[in-house]
């Protein structure tokens, strides 16, 4: 199991050009670690669950960047849907990063359902994503997340992430600043 | 290919005109008909979706990408999709086109189901400005809902009120 920060962290390091799109635990994490903040879409999703379904619009909308979704376990599981959208549309620049702590970090690490009883990668596996995989430990993401962020997609990557409830003091924006902020760079770029 | 006074024909050439590039859907009875036409062309994008939180925040991912999605779906998802509306369609000031059936329009006569008793006065109390579509006189309609959309920077309906 890994620490949630660790792996936004890396996944930062290795993005390359790619936009990312983050909701709730990673979503307050990649503000801190980022060094390419105007091709980010994160903020604290009042709508949750839905950040992959946004990332999935951006996707089809801009086939030539590659978007990195940085989704929760409890938001995904309020947006089970989306997993059957996302495979169905299959955008080869879509790259789905699910932190899957089992708890409710924001109000305080109360259990998911069926918290360590379901898979979330068997989740992705039969909604049909092609590329399936899940790492426990921060040294495996970092030797795998380059042919990960590579490959063609859709791509879902589970991180086993320890269930912290520490939060880093992250940068406070006005949603609509950081999507302002976004859809600029998207235009110009 | 038509449905009471309002053809098919007439609503694709009007969201044509918009300069639709994808349409969000998901399918309904009372929007079948626009959906089979829509999904025969070559030009418009079909994204079907599960729910319809998740079709807003779609659709709002491609005007975020700089594109015009097109939303329709039943009124009776409107309900389910209240938070995406208020978090990502309003909060964040995206414009939205929406054509939504409108169940339980019942004409002259008083409307009894509930999903067509709510309909209007949901999207008042959201502050989403909406037209009725009856007809084909009706489909302009189209036009000026994206015209709206786009001058507002909000979601702007259509509402299917056909019996």
């Amino acid at each position: 199991m890994m620490e949630s920060f660790e792996a936004v962290k890396v996944i930062s390091e290795h993005r390359g050009e790619a936009l990312i799109v983050a909701t709730m635990t990673p979503g307050t994490e990649l503000p801190v670690v980022t060094t390419k903040p105007e091709w980010d879409l994160s903020w604290h999703w009042s709508a949750m669950g839905k950040a992959s379904s946004v990332a999935l619009g951006i996707a089809l909308a801009r086939p030539d960047r590659k978007v990195l979704v940085l989704d929760a376990d409890g938001a995904l599981l309020m947006n089970l849907g989306s997993l059957v959208s996302i495979a169905n549309m299959a955008p080869p620049n879509f790259v789905h990063f699910l932190f899957d702590n089992g708890v409710y970090r924001c109000t305080g690490g109360q259990p998911l359902p069926r918290r360590g009883q379901i898979s979330f990668a068997a989740f992705a596996r039969d909604a049909g994503y092609p590329n399936v995989s899940e790492f426990a430990d921060v040294e495996t993401l970092e030797s795998n997340i380059d042919s990960v962020i590579n490959q063609a997609g859709p791509s879902f990557v589970c991180l086993k992430v320890a269930p912290s409830l520490e939060k880093p003091a992250f940068p406070y924006l006005p949603a609509r600043d950081v999507v302002g902020r976004f859809r600029e760079t998207l235009k110009r770029s | 290919m038509a449905q009471g006074e309002l053809t098919a024909e007439r609503v694709l050439g009007e969201i044509r005109k918009c300069g639709v590039t994808h349409l969000v859907f998901l399918t309904d009875t009372k929007l079948r008909f626009i959906h089979d036409i829509l999904l025969k062309q070559k030009e418009i994008i079909p994204v079907p979706f599960c729910r319809e939180g998740e079709g807003i925040a779609i659709a709002a991912g491609l005007v975020i990408g700089g594109k015009k999605p097109l939303l329709l779906f039943q009124n009776t998802g409107l309900y389910e999709s209240g938070d995406s509306i208020r978090t990502v369609a309003l909060e964040l000031r995206l414009p939205l086109l929406m054509i939504i059936s409108y169940l339980g329009w019942k004409g002259d006569s008083p409307i009894t189901d509930s999903a067509g008793i709510f309909l209007e006065p949901t999207l008042n109390a959201w502050g989403i400005k909406y037209h009725l579509m009856k007809s084909d006189e009706d489909v302009g309609k189209i036009s000026l809902a994206d015209k709206e959309a786009q001058e507002t920077s909000k979601p702007v309906a259509i509402l299917i009120a056909t019996e």
